[in-house]
């Protein structure tokens, strides 16, 4: 009874530090800009506050971004981007969820740039759509960090656009994110 | 045996507590609080002839073109007004995003104006609550049209000045709403008039659509003058939004766009059909 009583306890003690050690790494200060090419405009807005963090025991990550963290060239367009599109008043909050496979090299911390497959949601002014890219993941002296770039459909998430400004809104907007992480915890 | 069952309970718990924490939960946690500031309280930076706190962001340059026809009971004699028209060209610059300077020029009574507006307080909730916005106007406008009323016609007579604290609030995404308590001194008077003039502003905006939104304002005058021959402000217009333009389509009883004029010496009688159509043209570099 004592043996057992002592395993279970060592067993405890093991799972608890092993779940206690998973490897989170998180960013406060991510970066995504969206691009959109028109006829008659580009649009470009960064946005520097992005919150993301990655999972690398499950292969989980996850963004959440405010949308009038976005900052325009024009402070005008940034109203309207908000006002008008975004209706940040009410969908105040991007965010996207993904998993994705773990290299064992990555799960290691090995230095060396992971292309890794992501398939998640992704979630914009209220409307969640699948969302499937591709991922970098570069691990360079023990520091994590993370790149991609996707396509977002406009009208996939019945974000309108008038035909006056038809010709200068894209209807894909292209987005670029990157996040220097940290480790979380 | 019980020892063992709740062993594994405590583990499975402390084991849940660590697995079951949605990353998105705790990103949202991780945010915190954060101050989220009103935005497009007002569109313009006029409701209708009357400021609002709107100010220009830095570097913005504004270029507002206005109109105030005659009055629309004329009949057709003056093509309802249209035959005449009041011009106001304006160029407003934002000097900080919370300092704009603007210079304009209105052809009735040749009057040139100039104005710097200062934002003090933005509405905000969040991390830092408050319940309003507010922002500090004071213009100055100069005759230069000669006035045959007065006999001795000097500059100094020809000078006015006008301050006013505009205090705004959005009360929802389609409701806007403003207070203006307004200050006028006029260096030079008929007789029978006040050199200074006490008038508190209201003004609201609705939206129709993402787009179109009705304006109101109303200057009532808290200064009594003896025999005063002059009306309330009184505006409703249409605000049409295109990209970089806002379009305000007016009928106001005050046929000037110089805040002393429309507020102290509108002569148009609202409800009596004296009415002035005209718009405002607005584009944003």
């Amino acid at each position: 009874m004592k043996v057992s009583r002592i395993f279970l306890a060592l067993t405890m003690f093991l799972i608890t530090l092993s779940v206690s050690a998973q490897k989170r790494y998180l960013t406060r200060t991510g970066h995504v800009k969206f691009f959109s090419s028109a006829p008659l405009e580009d649009i470009e807005a960064h946005n520097g506050k992005v919150l993301s963090i990655v999972d690398l025991d499950k292969g989980e990550v996850a963004v959440d971004m405010l949308m009038k963290g976005f900052e325009f060239e024009k402070k005008l367009m940034q109203e309207h981007f908000n006002e008008n599109y975004m209706e940040s008043g009410k969908y105040p909050k991007s965010t996207f969820k993904g998993k994705f496979e773990v290299p064992d090299g990555l799960k290691n911390m090995v230095d060396g740039a992971y292309e890794v497959d992501v398939t998640g949601e992704i979630s914009i002014h209220g409307v969640k759509k699948p969302l499937s890219t591709k991922a970098t993941l570069t691990v360079a002296n023990s520091q994590l960090s993370g790149e991609l770039i996707f396509n977002v459909r406009v009208k996939d998430h019945e974000i309108s656009i008038p035909k006056v400004v038809v010709r200068n809104i894209a209807e894909v907007v292209e987005v670029t994110a990157s996040f220097n992480y940290e480790v979380y915890k | 045996m019980k020892k063992l069952i709740f062993t594994a309970f405590i583990l499975a718990c402390t084991f849940s507590a660590y697995a079951q924490d949605d990353l998105l939960d705790l990103l949202n946690e991780e945010q915190g609080e954060q101050t989220d500031y009103a935005i497009a309280t007002f569109k313009g930076q006029r409701l209708i002839n009357g400021h609002t706190v709107v100010t220009r962001k830095k570097s913005e340059l504004e270029f507002l073109i206005s109109h105030r026809f005659g009055r629309v009971n004329s009949g057709i004699k003056e093509f309802f007004g249209l035959d005449a028209a009041n011009v106001r060209f304006s160029l407003e610059y934002g000097l900080t995003d919370g300092i704009t300077a603007g210079i304009g020029r209105n052809s009735l009574q040749k009057v040139y104006d100039g104005f710097v507006k200062y934002n003090l307080l933005r509405q905000s909730t969040g991390k830092v609550n408050m319940p309003f916005t507010v922002t500090g106007l004071s213009s100055i406008a100069i005759r230069t049209a000669d006035n045959f009323d007065f006999e001795d016609d000097d500059f100094a007579s020809k000078v006015s000045y006008t301050h006013q604290i505009l205090v705004a609030r959005k009360l929802n995404e389609k409701f806007s709403v403003q207070i203006s308590p307004t200050f006028v001194h006029r260096n030079k008077i008929l007789e029978n008039q006040a050199n200074d003039i006490f008038a508190l502003g209201f003004g609201g905006r609705m939206k129709l659509s993402q787009r179109i939104a009705l304006n109101a304002e109303y200057f009532y005058r808290l200064t009594d003058e003896l025999d005063s021959q002059f009306n309330d402000a009184i505006g409703i217009g249409l605000e049409i939004e295109t990209g970089g333009h806002v379009f305000h389509l007016n009928f106001t009883n005050a046929r000037s766009m110089a805040e002393r004029a429309f507020i102290t010496e509108t002569t148009g009688d609202f409800f009596n059909g004296d009415i002035h159509f005209g718009f405002n043209i607005s584009r944003v570099f």
